[in-house]
């Protein structure tokens, strides 16, 4: 069977694939981290978006095989190494951001993306850049509070459309 | 999915190499071919991955004006120049971020999807599709639904598009999917306006000629009022009948000819 590596949340990993492996599956079955999740498998929920190369992808719709020689981060390289949350994170937990707590992996890693790009995010800009996300529980409304509030913005502007 | 062996070549003359082989089957971003892979809608014996090809990627103006975009450039690099601003604002809009971070101007011809974007916009700008073998111009290039003029194994390497004098995308966004139910590219050329039309018919993309004449003399809305598509070759399914699409590519080609100025 093929050998794959690349570097996952700082540290090197490898392990054996096939071609139809998917990244999202050698993160979780190989490597053990299950923060990523699968809502749909179609492309369509975006739980399971991860960092390949600093650019937020779908884990479910890219091949391991891809990511040979690639950075990538996940959730759980999101956290500091002592457990502590990042910006995000915290605003997440802050303004009430997650509900059964399904999506937040990957309306993290879109929401951190985001603000690498755009620091200051309007309002409508951060729901624009969530297209993929979708959310069963919390009607949005707090997950873009939080992205407010992680990039020094005031939350309190936030419309319920 | 069932299982396939995978190749990472980095020259476009080791891919065709590698696709020459029986079954096998280009990757670009898999933003439709791994999808498809998990229905068991396609089953390649090999997947000959296209994202290791500097040369396939990347962005430039040639001597003659024109956008060349190499064939395996993401929508958020193409989203992203600014020599051409209507494809900017089309690429800007394919699905969703993550979306645009993986799929490619050549996978989105190539696939055809008759409610894709890029088609629309490589008719209306007139553009010539390079292939590894031959140069094929957008006219010739779409054939029918998910139908084009490449080969078995041929890729395209490179995309030039002329840039108009005046141009615009409108899309009515099928909100589940994000794909068109309709899109509208309208481009006024030094030499007459062509309008191409994504999403509404059963052929695929299609140029809608009598728009193209009327807006050739007159460039404005007002040039097509109470026009609309013929509504005999319309997609009808639970999203809307063909009658409303062909309304709304009468609404899309006016609203696209605002937005143009
Ligand atoms: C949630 C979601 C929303 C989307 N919304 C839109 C939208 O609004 N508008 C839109 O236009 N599209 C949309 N798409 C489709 C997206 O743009 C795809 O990326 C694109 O259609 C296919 O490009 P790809 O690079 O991913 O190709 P792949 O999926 O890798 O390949 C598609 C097909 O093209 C072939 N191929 C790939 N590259 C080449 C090449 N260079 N030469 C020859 N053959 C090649 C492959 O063999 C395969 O048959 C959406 C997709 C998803 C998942
Ligand atoms: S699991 Fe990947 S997008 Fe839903
Ligand atoms: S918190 Fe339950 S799906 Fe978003």
């Amino acid at each position: 069977m093929p050998q794959v590596s690349m570097t996952v949340n700082g540290k090197a990993a490898s392990g054996e694939i096939e071609g139809r492996t998917l990244l999202v599956d050698f993160l979780r079955d190989n490597l053990g981290l299950t923060g990523t999740h699968v809502g749909c498998d179609t492309s369509q929920c975006g739980a399971c978006v991860v960092h390949v190369n600093g650019k937020d992808v779908k884990a479910c719709s890219v091949f391991a095989a891809e990511c040979e020689g690639a950075e990538v981060v996940t959730i759980e390289g999101m956290a500091g190494p002592d457990g502590s949350l990042n910006a995000v994170q915290q605003a997440f937990q802050d303004h009430h951001g997650l509900q059964c707590g399904f999506c937040t992996p990957g309306m993290v890693m879109t929401a951190a993306a985001l603000l690498q790009k755009n620091p200051k995010p309007s309002e409508s800009e951060i729901r624009d850049y969530l297209e993929g996300n979708i959310c069963r529980c919390t009607g949005y409304h707090n997950i873009v509070k939080a992205i407010m509030a992680a990039s020094g913005q005031d939350a309190g502007q936030v419309a319920a459309e | 999915m069932y299982a396939f062996d995978f190749e990472r070549p980095s020259t476009i003359a080791d891919a065709v190499k590698a696709l020459g082989q029986d079954d096998a089957q280009a990757l670009a971003g898999g933003q439709t071919l791994i999808p498809s892979l998990k229905q068991r809608l396609a089953m390649p014996s090999k997947l000959v991955s296209l994202a290791g090809i500097d040369e396939m990627r990347g962005i430039c103006v040639d001597d003659g004006g024109r956008v060349c975009i190499g064939g395996a450039t993401i929508h958020a690099d193409v989203a992203a120049q600014e020599h051409y601003p209507a494809l900017a604002a089309l690429a800007g809009n394919i699905g969703d971020p993550a979306v645009r971070n993986r799929g490619t101007i050549g996978g989105s011809l190539a696939n055809n999807d008759p409610s894709a974007c890029y088609p629309s916009a490589a008719l209306a700008s007139n553009a010539t599709i390079v292939t590894n073998t031959r140069e094929i111009a957008a006219d010739d290039f779409f054939t029918g639904l998910f139908e084009t003029a490449l080969e078995d194994g041929e890729i395209i390497t490179e995309v030039k598009l002329p840039v108009p004098e005046k141009a615009a995308y409108m899309k009515f966004e099928q909100p589940a999917s994000r794909f068109a139910l309709v899109g509208v590219f309208v481009a006024k050329h030094s030499d007459g306006v062509r309008v191409a039309v994504t999403g509404a018919s059963n052929g695929g993309v299609f140029r809608w000629t009598e728009a193209e004449e009327a807006l050739s003399s007159n460039f404005s809305a007002d040039a097509l009022e109470g026009m609309s598509a013929d509504a005999s070759n319309m997609i009808s399914d639970v999203h809307g009948s063909g009658a409303y699409r062909a309304h709304l590519t009468g609404v899309m080609a006016r609203r696209a000819v605002t937005a143009a100025g």
